[in-house]
């Protein structure tokens, strides 16, 4: 269900941490390019540049240099509140160690992009409750992470992620800290807000298991990107 | 957007709610400080008006020496009786002259003793000062000329010397003086600035000055205006007769001072008034600290949660949303020590009229006044830390340790 419209173009993106002879180079001039409806997996080493990439998709950091278009929108040209904007209208990020907010109740936390967008407190109420409901998470809503399991804290981070109806869920490594088990739940979830919602998703996973459940998956190594293929998988 | 922000911030609050606590106390011990003057400040000053309003607004005071401002004067010669002669004679539009001496003495009867103001006048004081002997009599001309031994007591001294009751015809001693109880005062109560005016003893001024002073002095000159007349026409006229009475010439500057009601007054409440500023300038500073103990625990509070901030940046709050986030909150926790500062005044500024004897009169501009600045502190020492806040880089703040 590839509607075909671009979403997300990088071209010859690089990043570079520190300077002079400390230097590091995490990205060295990566082309790519995601379509809306996209469900794509990026795989590759420790150190490839995934995170980096992932960053950079999510407006959190800015390329040394090289090209960034979101809708077209040449990101590069945005101010810190532009892209704060974007990201609160047009992205869900999933991050790789949850982040979510202490001694916050699941159903508090999941309701957060939405203050910020403005929702009306009973519609926020809503809407949050059927994101955790979505996400398998139905009368845990008044507990706080520190009462929840990893797989439930991942799955609130992935409610609050997608309780926006976001233009593209990015999500670092989503079934990291999950077993075999609790990690399919979760890809059939993706899956789901994929086919279903239309959700365009970007998750960077080490596991080819669950790199499978996507459409297309990109390989990164050093910085670049290694391969580039769709999934032969049908659905 | 703001309630929630309100309620957010009250949450993080109670969250620490004995650090808390702790960083409003400088603002809560400040507030209280500054309306506990203000109000006592307030009663005493309110309370010397209400007592000079009691007196008659026709009353002046001649007293020695220069004018230097409120409640205070240099020392110059002190006037004789002639003087006051001379003010009774050639000023038309005064109706009683007391002049008057006092020293402070110990009084003696039986086996009690008690320590008092002995004032040396003549019968005119009581006119003059609004006074009247609800027993026994005034001196007579005799009396008064020949300086005799005969005294009026006021209501403390008969209570401190017989009891409370009796007194009359009684023989008190005072120093080397030992006078009769001719006659005994109408009770006053206290004055401003807290002074019993019942504690007193009047003898004639002649015998004053030959037994207790041992000089000719009189420290002061109190008068009555007539009715209609203009203070103002009296107050020059006299102004005139003194200087020509004390040889001045005309460069001169006055060495005595003539006081109409509304200068006694000044002189009164103004060393109120300067010790209401001096102790609330105390309290000033006291807010100010407490101002820097909230901007300490707000950069604390940031730091603790830069992931926080990190989080909310991430998922799309704007700089502005965290600085408001983290400015609310100092601004509750100061204005919540503001409240605590409000209600422990009102308490304490209460219980504290009542010790000092001064009407308890609720001000709420102070207390409005009181709040809006401690808001305001909130703002002002919280601005630098929320500054802080929103400007963190959210891929620095959510790798934060
Ligand atoms: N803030 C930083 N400062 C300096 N170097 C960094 C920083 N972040 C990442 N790097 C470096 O950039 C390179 C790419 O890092 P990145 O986090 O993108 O890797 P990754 O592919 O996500 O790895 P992993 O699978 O371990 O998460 C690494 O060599 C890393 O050391
Ligand atoms: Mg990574």
């Amino acid at each position: 269900m590839n509607t075909g419209r671009r979403l997300i173009e990088f071209k010859g993106v690089r990043k570079v941490y520190g300077k002079g002879t400390a230097s590091m180079q995490a990205l060295r001039g990566v082309d790519l390019a995601i379509d809306e409806g996209e469900f794509v997996a990026i795989m590759g080493p420790s150190g490839s540049g995934k995170s980096t990439s992932m960053n950079i998709l999510g407006c959190l950091d800015t390329p040394t240099s090289g090209l960034y278009s979101f809708k077209g929108v040449d990101v590069g040209k945005l101010d810190r509140t532009q892209r704060a904007l974007l990201r609160r209208y047009y992205q869900g990020f999933v991050f790789q160690g949850f982040n979510l907010l202490n001694r916050t109740s699941a159903l508090e936390n999941v309701e957060l992009p939405l203050i910020y967008r403005g929702t009306q407190a009973r519609q926020r109420r809503e809407q949050a409750l059927n994101a955790l409901e979505t996400v398998g998470l139905k009368g845990w809503e008044s507990h706080t992470p520190g009462e929840l399991s990893g797989g439930q804290q991942q799955r609130v981070a992935i409610a609050r992620a997608i309780v926006t109806k976001p233009a593209v869920l990015l999500a670092d490594e989503p079934t990291g800290n999950l077993d075999t088990a609790r990690s399919r739940e979760i890809m059939e979830l993706l899956n789901t807000l994929n086919s279903t919602d239309g959700i365009t998703i970007i998750m960077i996973t080490h596991e080819p298991d669950m790199a499978a459940y996507a459409k297309r998956v990109i390989h990164f190594r050093d910085g670049l990107v290694e391969t580039d293929k769709q999934n032969g998988r049908a659905d | 957007m703001l309630w929630n922000t309100i309620l957010l911030a009250l949450r993080a609050i109670r969250r620490n709610i004995l650090r808390s606590f702790l960083t409003v106390l400088g603002i809560v011990i400040g507030v209280a400080a500054v309306i506990t003057m203000v109000t006592i400040g307030r009663g005493a000053t309110v309370q010397v008006q209400q007592q000079i309003a009691s007196m008659g607004s026709n009353m002046l005071m001649l007293v020695p020496g220069k004018r230097l401002g409120p409640g205070q004067s240099s020392g110059s010669a002190p006037f004789k009786i002639s003087d006051a002669d001379a003010i009774a004679k050639e000023i038309g539009s005064i109706v009683a002259v007391a002049p008057v001496s006092s020293q402070s003495v110990m009084a003696i009867f039986g086996n009690q003793n008690w320590t008092t103001q002995v004032t040396g006048t003549n019968n005119q004081y009581l006119k003059v000062t609004n006074r009247s002997i609800r027993g026994g009599r005034e001196f007579s001309d005799s009396e008064l000329r020949s300086g005799a031994a005969v005294c009026i007591i006021g209501e403390t001294v008969r209570k401190k010397l017989f009891g409370g009751q009796g007194g009359l015809e009684e023989k008190i001693r005072l120093q080397k003086l030992s006078c009769d109880v001719i006659g005994l005062l109408e009770a006053k109560g206290q004055s401003s600035m807290g002074m019993d005016q019942d504690d007193i003893v009047v003898i004639p001024l002649s015998a004053f000055q030959r037994r207790i002073s041992g000089n000719q002095d009189v420290s002061m000159i109190q008068l009555s205006v007539k009715q209609d007349a203009s203070t103002e026409k009296a107050q020059s006229d006299i102004r005139t007769l003194m200087r020509e009475r004390r040889h001045l010439s005309a460069s001169d500057d006055d060495n005595f001072n003539v006081m109409d009601m509304k200068e006694i007054a000044k002189m009164l409440t103004g060393t109120t008034q300067l010790l209401t500023a001096l102790l609330s300038a105390v309290a000033a500073v006291s807010l100010l600290v407490g101002g820097i103990g909230i901007m300490n625990i707000m950069l604390v509070s940031v730091t603790e949660r830069i992931r926080e901030i990190g989080v909310r940046l991430a998922i799309g709050a704007l700089e502005y949303d965290v600085l408001m986030q983290f400015l609310v909150e100092a601004v509750v926790l100061s204005s919540l020590g503001g409240l605590i500062g409000i209600a422990l005044a009102t308490a304490g500024s209460f219980f504290a009229a009542r010790l000092m004897q001064v009407p308890y009169i609720f001000n709420p501009g102070i207390n409005v006044l009181a709040f809006l600045f401690s808001a305001a502190i909130g703002i002002i020492f919280g601005f630098f830390p929320a500054r802080r806040a929103a400007r963190l880089d959210p891929i620095d703040a959510l790798r934060h340790e």
